[in-house]
């Protein structure tokens, strides 16, 4: 309703200015009506040029400032994060400085060499030093960018296993996520969507011969131990999804047919991060918005919101059909202790299965 | 000058004696200025609708769920209640790039301006073929109109994002609108694609064969120029996604397996096998990266012509500005793994992408910068035309620095498909491209419709235009900095994000306040056909051939000789003229020297 009524009010101040137009061009009949523009139209707009840089400015800086929560999502949560972070403050800051330049430049000149009758343009057709002045720089600096960037992504791109990470899958199906945990052996069964079997509950298509499968453990809450590397073997078993973690700096997207993945370390434990100052912010700015929308509610009949808790997500960020837009899952980051008891709680996959 | 002085006198003796009837005239017509008019006109009304579709989810985005008597009414069935259902929600996404992406800026603007200019603006009386050119416009619309059917069909359109990745688009099974509504969607894209490519021909064709005497490939302007490259990409990327069309086609009604395996769905498993929709991801943006250069190069090329000319000065660096758009046609074809960084390909393929497209930012900056200099102590006029070209400049630095981040293959795993693409397509590529278009049919408007358009209703239209696209787009940045993925019909599942809310609130006011000031535009437009004051030969005092033809449109558009072509076309403010302009066709004078360029 709010909405049908804005575009009702919008449509109306349309109509308005539109008739003062009208009034505007008639009132102006006998001057000069060729509808182009006269020194008196060069100036007016030429203003506008000015105020409209000072509008550019301004909404950049209200932007920074209210939601600018840079780095983003407050601070990350892996190891790799921070190496992310900071490529990227390198390049806001470097895109800050030519915007703001080359804006005042543009609009500026604008205002500065407004035409007026009688004054003559500077015929200034080329000038190859300037040329290459600003071929120059841009290879320069991209140089830079793209050589940073292609170190940033290799070392997060590059998993050594090595490092004994603890290997886990992520599957994905319209509309949920499951994760499978390799078990005592750190080793994923085989599986294909081909040997699933919704009759004695093998949902992921695990075979059931495999040895490595025995002791798999499938769940649909992750738990990840702080510290220790993970590596994420992705799979898909209808259309594309992608997992994207964006605490951790993480997406992949899920195909079916091939078995994608992504590394990385967490290094916060949900805990940890539920107490630092910006998480405690976010969450109680969230909760007073939530507090405000329930009273609404409320009003209406309707149950009142839950209060927000924060826990890191998992969510689906490849459109994949009608509820993609509520495809996630939590990701619980604890200590070494508590995810062993954790994991020692769930059943294994041998066991799970309907006999 | 020898402009023609006297155009009535020669509108009746001209010699040209064809039999009109109104539909060779108005309908199957092969004139290439009514062709240009009917692309003009056929992309605007598609645009409207593009426009309306992105208010409508735009309002859903706002205010999530909410019933809304507009979605009553033009929903009907997909919004019981006045809800709109979610189905929907992603159709209207999807409908909604594909109009606004190919019906309005590929065709709606290559194609109303290389058809308008080509042949006016190199001397020549038509295109090379005004049948197939013809053939071209006929084509399109027919694949404009089984698009529009392909909403009302039962399961409704085809929703799977305008990048239609399979198996999504594959399965009927996965999405309702991957029955009938993708299948015509794919047949719609096949028939466009073929129009695309016939006009491309044409375009390339007229522009290497049909220049009069004396206008040499460095005597073009550079609207030719970049018509001229941007068909050349057409011709090469638009086949790519012909046979990805078709393949899909195969997959889905011939039970073939490019695109598919391993499939589970709805219990049970599907025959496919040895597939990849990877595949299908590297045959779409092969052209779909390249498409945005199709889109932006005409812009690029318009904006050029209109700087020089209101700011009564040559373009600034007239070759480099030939050498990028080539560098940028030519790079255009080799980045567009950039939309794949985390689809699962080789990392080091990232790499490679991650290089080619950064390199893409060297010639975007030379022109940026060029565009600044040519305005530098001009003598600007600010003709509406000339304001649209001036925010081209701006929205395209803004939107462009952002591809910065995105192009860097380890910070786009943090934004890919995060509003920030959105935010800087839009701004880089829809904005700027729709700027470039709204800039040309306000300078040639004249020209084609023999009428001026009210400059006061300009003004409104161009500032409010303005303010509300960076007011849409700019906050996008940041609140796809936070996370939110794009394509969500609601974010109220993720209390994550409920601090965003009031951000999208903002966004789609003026979202809306937007579109409902572009129908100051289209009274203008419609208005101004009728009611508009009569246009005088040359109004902005312009260099270029188009000018010196007759107001009233003519077949072969020059009546007796076709001009000849001594300059190039940016003498402008040129030291030893009396008139701040010399059009193309006059001869040097004495002792005066050509520009080495």
């Amino acid at each position: 309703m709010t909405a049908f009524l804005t575009i009702i009010i919008v449509f109306f101040v349309a109509v308005a200015i539109w008739q003062m137009v009208k009034i505007f061009d008639l009132a102006q009949v006998g001057v000069s009506n060729s509808q182009i523009a006269t020194d008196h139209d060069n100036k007016m707009n030429a203003y506008m040029m000015l105020a409209f840089l000072a509008f550019i400015y301004i909404i950049t800086i209200v932007c920074f400032v209210k939601w600018g929560d840079l780095p983003l999502m407050s601070n990350s949560a892996s190891e790799h994060g921070p190496e992310i972070d900071n490529l990227m403050i390198i390049s806001m800051v470097l895109i800050f400085i030519v915007q703001t330049i080359t804006q005042y430049l543009l609009h500026y000149f604008a205002y500065k060499y407004r035409g007026e009758k009688g004054k003559k343009a500077l015929f200034y057709a080329d000038n190859n030093t300037l040329e290459a002045i600003w071929t120059i720089i841009p290879v320069i600096v991209l140089a830079g960018l793209i050589i940073y960037g292609l170190f940033t992504w290799n070392s997060i791109m590059n998993v050594n296993e090595d490092d004994d990470p603890l290997v886990i899958e992520l599957y994905a199906q319209q509309f949920n996520w499951k994760a499978r945990y390799g078990g005592n052996d750190n080793t994923l069964g085989k599986a294909n969507v081909r040997l699933i079997n919704l009759d004695n509950a093998n949902i992921l298509g695990l075979d059931e011969s495999d040895p490595n499968a025995q002791d798999d453990i499938i769940v649909s809450e992750l738990h990840l131990p702080v510290g220790r590397p993970v590596l994420f073997k992705m799979r898909s078993q209808d259309v594309l999804h992608s997992a994207y973690m964006p605490h951790f700096r993480a997406q992949m997207n899920c195909v079916p047919g091939m078995i994608t993945q992504f590394g990385f370390t967490p290094t916060v434990t949900t805990a940890e991060m539920r107490q630092t100052p910006e998480m405690l912010k976010k969450v109680a700015n969230i909760n007073n918005i939530r507090k405000e929308k329930s009273k609404d509610l409320v009003a209406k009949g309707e149950a009142a919101l839950d209060p927000y808790e924060f826990n890191y997500l998992l969510l689906c960020n490849k459109i994949c059909g009608k509820s993609h837009y509520n495809m996630q899952m939590d990701i619980i980051v604890e200590t070494q202790e508590e995810y062993d008891a954790w994991i020692k709680e769930q059943k294994e996959f041998k066991n799970s299965l309907i006999k | 000058m020898s402009t023609h002085a006297d155009t009535h006198a020669h509108d009746d003796d001209h010699g040209h004696h064809h039999k009109e009837t109104f539909v060779t005239k108005y309908i199957f017509s092969q004139d290439h200025k009514m062709i240009s008019k009917q692309y003009l006109i056929t992309g605007t009304i598609m645009g409207v609708i593009g426009v309306l579709m992105s208010i409508m989810f735009r309002i859903q985005i706002a205010w999530p769920e909410e019933p809304n008597i507009l979605f009553e009414a033009l929903l009907g069935k997909w919004a019981p209640g006045g809800v709109m259902d979610a189905d929907i929600y992603l159709a209207l996404v999807t409908i909604h790039g594909t109009i606004m992406v190919f019906f309005l800026l590929t065709a709606g603007l290559s194609g109303t301006f290389s058809n308008l200019l080509i042949p006016l603006q190199i001397g020549a009386r038509d295109m090379a073929s005004g049948f197939l050119n013809m053939i071209s416009y006929w084509l399109f619309f027919v694949s404009a109109i089984i698009m529009l059917i392909s909403l009302f069909v039962e399961a409704g359109p085809a929703a799977a994002g305008w990048t239609i990745y399979p198996p999504l688009s594959a399965l009927p099974m996965a999405q309702g609108g991957s029955g009938m509504g993708m299948t015509l969607w794919l047949v719609s894209m096949a028939i466009f694609i073929a129009s695309s490519l016939l006009g491309s021909l044409n375009y390339i064709v007229t522009v290497i064969n049909l220049r009069t005497k004396g206008m040499s490939m460095t005597r073009l302007p550079l609207t030719i120029w970049a018509f001229f490259v941007t068909a050349i990409i057409g011709v090469v990327s638009f086949p790519v996604l012909l046979s990805a069309a078709l393949l899909l086609i195969m997959d889905r009604s011939f039970g073939t397996s490019f695109f598919l395996s391993d499939i589970f769905i709805q219990g049970e498993v599907l025959h496919y096998q040895g597939g990849s929709p990877v595949l299908f991801e590297h045959l779409f943006w092969f052209l779909g990266h390249p498409e945005v250069y199709i889109v932006i190069l005409p812009a690029m090329g318009i904006v050029s012509e209109i700087m020089a000319s209101n700011s009564r000065k040559p373009i600034f660096g007239y070759r480099a500005m030939i050498a990028s758009i080539l560098a940028i046609a030519f790079l255009s074809t080799i980045v567009w793994g950039h939309h794949m960084f985390i689809s699962g390909m080789n990392p080091f393929l990232g790499s490679v992408f991650t290089f080619t497209t950064l390199l893409i930012a060297i010639p975007s900056a030379v022109k940026a910068f060029n565009w600044i200099t040519t305005i530098w102590k001009g003598n600007i006029q600010m003709n509406t035309a000339m304001l649209f070209s001036i925010g081209f400049v701006s929205t395209f630095i803004t939107g462009g620095l952002t591809g910065i981040i995105l192009g860097d293959s380890a910070l786009d795993i943090n934004v890919h498909d995060t509003y920030f693409v959105i935010a800087h397509f839009h701004l880089v590529m829809g904005i700027s491209a729709l700027y470039g278009m709204f800039a040309g049919v306000y300078h040639w408007y004249p020209r084609m419709f023999g009428r001026m358009m009210n400059k006061n209703l300009g003004y409104i239209h161009f500032w409010v235009t303005a303010i509300c696209a960076y007011g849409v787009f700019f906050p996008m940045h940041f609140i796809g900095m936070a996370g939110l993925p794009r394509r969500y019909y609601t974010n109220s599942n993720f209390p994550l994000f409920d601090d965003l809310a009031n951000v999208n609130v903002v966004i789609t006011v003026f979202a809306i306040i937007g579109a409902v000031f572009q129908l100051v535009f289209l009274y203008n437009f419609f208005g101004s056909m009728f009611f508009g004051k009569k246009a005088p030969q040359n109004p902005w005092r312009s260099t270029t051939l188009e000018w010196t033809a007759p107001v009233k449109h003519m077949h072969g558009n020059w009546p007796g000789e076709i001009p000849h072509v001594y300059r190039w076309a940016y003498d402008y403010s040129k030291p030893g003229h009396d008139v701040d302009f010399v059009p193309q066709n006059v001869p040097l004078k004495e002792g005066e020297e050509e520009l080495q360029h």
